[in-house]
C-alpha cells in the first residue's frame, strides 16, 4: 500500500468517526433536554404542592365569611381590610410585641452565654474538656419532658409562673445545641491566627472576642437565628408559663384562643396566621445562606 | 493568661523543668488558664445544674411519690407505675397512637426527604429557587401550620375537600375530623415541613465523590444501579442519624397533636400522644408525681430504641473510615 490510499483510509475512517460521534453527541444532547424538562417538571409540581397550603392561607385571608364558608376558591371581592381588623379585633398587635420581647431577649442570651464555652471547648486544651463536651452532647438528646416537672417547680416557687421569665432566663445559661453549632465552626479556624494573636500579647478573652468571634460570624448569626425563630415558634413554653395572664400571652397562645373571641370570622385565622408567617419567611429570604449552613452543620433545626 | 514567656521557653528551662516534675506540674497549671475556662463554662454549669442534672434527679424522686404542687410530695414507692400499667386506659391510647405514628411516619419522612433531596441534585439551573420553596414549610411557626391546615382540611368550610370533590372522590375523608384520618392528616402536616431533613440529605447527596459515579459509569452501572450500591450505601449514616432523632423526636411529639385536638374537640383520643398525656397529667390533673414517673418511662422507651437502632446500624450502616463519629 502507499501513502495516499492509507491517508486517504485515515481521514474516512476519521470522517466516519465524528460522524457518529455528532450523532452520538446530539442524541446525547437531546436526551439531557428530555430529562431537564421531565426533571424540571417534577420540580415544578412538587413546588406546587409545597406551596399550596401557603397560598389558600392567604387566598381564604383575603375573603369575608361568606366567601369562605361558600368555599370561594378565589377572594371577590379582596377584603384587604382583614388585615388591618385582625389589628382591631384581636389584641394582635400586642401577641406581636410580647413574642418579640421573648424572642430577641433569647437570642441575646443564648449568643451571649453560649459563645464562651464553644470557644473554651473548641480553641483551649484542658483535662476534662472531652467530658464536658459529651455531657452537652447527651443534654440534646435528653427528652425535655423529664426535666420539665421540677423547672416547674422552681418557676413556680421562685413566683416566676405567669411571667416572661422562665422563658428568657434559661436562654441566658446557655444552650447545648448552640455551643454544639459553634464549636463545629469555631474548630474549623486554623489554630496558628489564636497563637498569632498570643504572641502578640493578647490575653485569652482577647483571642475570643478580637480574633474568633468575628471570623466565626457566620456560625454567631445562625445559632442567633436559631435562637430567635426557635422562641418565636415556641408553643410549648409559653403554653406552660404565660397562659393564666392574658397580657402576657404570644401570638402561638393567641392563636389558638383565637375561635374563642367570638365577634372574629373563622377565616380572619388565616389572616392572623399568614401575618404570624410573613415574618419569619422574610427573615429566611434574607439569611438563607446562614440558615441552610447552620442546618447542614449540625444536622439538627434549631 | 498566656504571655510571650509561655510560648519563648529557652531550652535550659525546659530542661530543669523536665527534671523537676513538681515544677513541669506547675507550668502546666499556668498554661491551662483555669480561671478564664472555669469563667467561661460556668454559664452552661450553672445552667447543666439548675435546668438538668437537679430536675433529673428530682423528677425520678417524684415519680415514686404523690405530689400536686401544693402539698409535698408523698412516697408511694411504685404506685405510679402500677397505675399506669394497669388502671390508666388513656397511658396505653397514647402509647398506642405514638407507636402507631412513629411507626409510619418516620419511614415515610425518610423516604419522601431522600427523594425531594435526591430530585434537587439533578437540575442544573434553578436548584436555589427549589430548595428555597421546599424549605419555607419547615420555618413556619408550628401553631400556625397547624391552625392553618386544620382549615384547609375541614370538610365544611376547607378548600381541600372542594378539590377533591371536583376530581370526582364522592366521600372525601374527615380529615382532623374523622378519628380514622386524623393521624394521616398530621402525617401530611408533617411531610409538608420537611425541609430540614431535606437539606440534610441534599448535603450528604453533594458530598458523594464525583469520582465514584465516573468509577460506577465505567463498569456499566445503570442509573437505578448507581444510586443502590453508591449513592445510598454513603448516605446511610445520614439516614441513620435522622432515623434516630426522629424516634427520639416523635415521642416528644406534642404542639401539632395538641393545637389539632384543641381545633377539632378529638373525644376519641385518636390525636393523644404520649406527650400529651404527661402534659396533660402534669398541668391539668397537676399529678406531677404520676407525669414524672411517665417522663421517665418516656426517657427508658427512647433509650431502648436508641440502643436497638445503634445494635442494628452494624447492618446497613456504612462509614467511610470506619468509625461512629464520621
Amino acid at each position: 500500500m502507499n501513502k495516499t490510499s492509507s491517508s486517504t483510509n485515515l481521514s474516512a475512517i476519521s470522517r466516519d468517526w465524528s460522524a457518529e460521534a455528532r450523532k452520538a453527541k446530539f442524541q446525547k444532547r437531546r436526551r439531557r433536554i428530555l430529562f431537564g424538562i421531565a426533571n424540571h417538571s417534577v420540580l415544578v409540581a412538587m413546588s406546587a404542592v409545597f406551596l399550596m397550603p401557603l397560598f389558600l392561607i392567604v387566598v381564604i385571608s383575603l375573603m369575608d365569611f361568606q366567601q369562605a364558608s361558600r368555599r370561594a376558591l378565589w377572594p371577590h371581592p379582596f377584603i384587604w381590610h382583614n388585615y388591618l381588623e385582625v389589628f382591631q379585633a384581636v389584641p394582635f398587635l400586642h401577641w406581636t410585641l410580647n413574642t418579640l420581647f421573648v424572642s430577641v431577649l433569647t437570642m441575646i442570651g443564648t449568643v451571649v452565654s453560649s459563645v464562651p464555652p464553644a470557644y473554651v471547648l473548641s480553641r483551649l486544651n484542658w483535662k476534662g474538656r472531652q467530658t464536658s463536651f459529651i455531657i452537652i452532647l447527651a443534654t440534646m438528646m435528653l427528652p425535655g419532658q423529664v426535666t420539665m416537672i421540677p423547672v416547674y417547680v422552681i418557676f413556680s416557687r421562685l413566683h416566676w409562673i405567669p411571667s416572661f421569665l422562665p422563658l428568657i432566663v434559661p436562654a441566658f445559661f446557655s444552650s447545648a445545641f448552640s455551643i454544639f453549632l459553634l464549636r463545629q465552626f469555631f474548630t474549623t479556624i486554623p489554630d496558628e491566627i489564636s497563637d498569632a494573636a498570643r504572641i502578640d500579647g493578647c490575653n485569652e478573652w482577647q483571642v475570643m472576642m478580637r480574633i474568633v468571634v468575628p471570623l466565626a460570624k457566620p456560625a454567631i448569626s445562625a445559632v442567633g437565628l436559631f435562637a430567635f425563630l426557635g422562641a418565636w415558634n415556641d408553643f410549648f413554653g409559653p403554653l406552660l408559663y404565660l397562659v393564666e395572664n392574658k397580657n402576657l400571652w404570644t401570638l402561638g397562645i393567641g392563636l389558638t384562643q383565637f375561635q374563642g373571641i367570638h365577634h372574629v370570622d373563622k377565616n380572619m385565622l388565616m389572616t392572623a396566621s399568614a401575618l404570624f408567617m410573613l415574618p419569619v419567611i422574610i427573615i429566611f429570604f434574607f439569611s438563607q445562606k446562614v440558615f441552610i449552613e447552620g442546618v447542614t452543620l449540625t444536622g439538627v433545626k434549631g | 493568661m498566656m504571655s510571650i514567656g509561655s510560648v519563648l521557653v529557652s531550652p535550659r528551662r525546659k530542661a530543669r523543668a523536665r527534671n523537676n516534675s513538681k515544677r513541669l506540674k506547675a507550668r502546666a497549671k499556668l498554661r491551662t488558664p483555669w480561671l478564664f475556662i472555669s469563667l467561661c463554662m460556668s454559664p452552661w454549669v450553672l445552667g447543666f445544674l439548675f435546668f438538668t442534672a437537679y430536675p433529673m434527679v428530682a423528677s425520678f424522686y417524684e415519680s415514686f411519690t404523690r405530689f400536686d404542687l401544693i402539698n409535698s410530695p408523698t412516697w408511694i414507692g411504685l404506685g405510679n407505675f402500677r397505675r399506669m400499667f394497669f388502671h390508666d386506659s388513656l397511658f396505653w391510647t397514647s402509647i398506642r397512637n405514638t407507636f402507631w405514628i412513629s411507626a409510619i411516619s418516620i419511614p415515610l419522612r425518610i423516604c419522601f426527604a431522600l427523594f425531594t433531596a435526591w430530585i434537587l441534585t439533578k437540575p442544573k439551573r434553578g436548584r436555589t429557587i427549589y430548595r428555597t420553596i421546599f424549605f419555607i414549610p419547615a420555618m413556619v411557626p408550628t401553631v400556625a401550620a397547624t391552625m392553618s391546615f386544620t382549615y384547609i382540611f375541614n370538610p365544611a368550610v376547607g378548600p381541600i375537600n372542594k378539590f377533591l370533590e371536583s376530581f370526582g372522590i364522592k366521600n372525601p375523608p374527615l380529615w382532623f375530623m374523622d378519628p380514622r384520618w386524623s393521624k394521616w392528616a398530621l402525617i401530611i402536616l408533617g411531610l409538608w415541613g420537611i425541609g430540614d431533613t431535606m437539606i440534610i440529605y441534599l448535603a450528604g447527596f453533594l458530598d458523594v465523590p464525583k469520582s465514584l459515579y465516573e468509577a460506577a459509569d465505567l463498569e456499566g452501572a445503570n442509573a437505578w444501579q448507581q444510586f443502590r450500591y453508591v449513592t445510598l450505601p454513603l448516605m446511610t449514616p445520614v439516614i441513620f442519624f435522622s432515623a434516630v432523632t426522629g424516634i427520639i423526636g416523635s415521642f416528644q411529639y406534642f404542639t401539632e397533636a395538641y393545637v389539632a385536638a384543641g381545633q377539632v374537640l378529638d373525644y376519641s383520643h385518636s390525636m393523644y400522644f404520649y406527650a400529651t398525656h404527661i402534659y396533660n397529667e402534669a398541668f391539668a390533673n397537676y399529678q406531677m408525681g404520676y407525669a414524672s414517673a411517665l417522663a421517665w418511662i418516656l426517657l427508658v422507651i427512647t433509650l431502648a430504641c436508641t440502643f436497638i437502632m445503634l445494635r442494628t446500624q452494624r447492618r446497613w450502616v456504612h462509614y467511610p473510615n470506619g468509625s461512629l463519629f464520621k
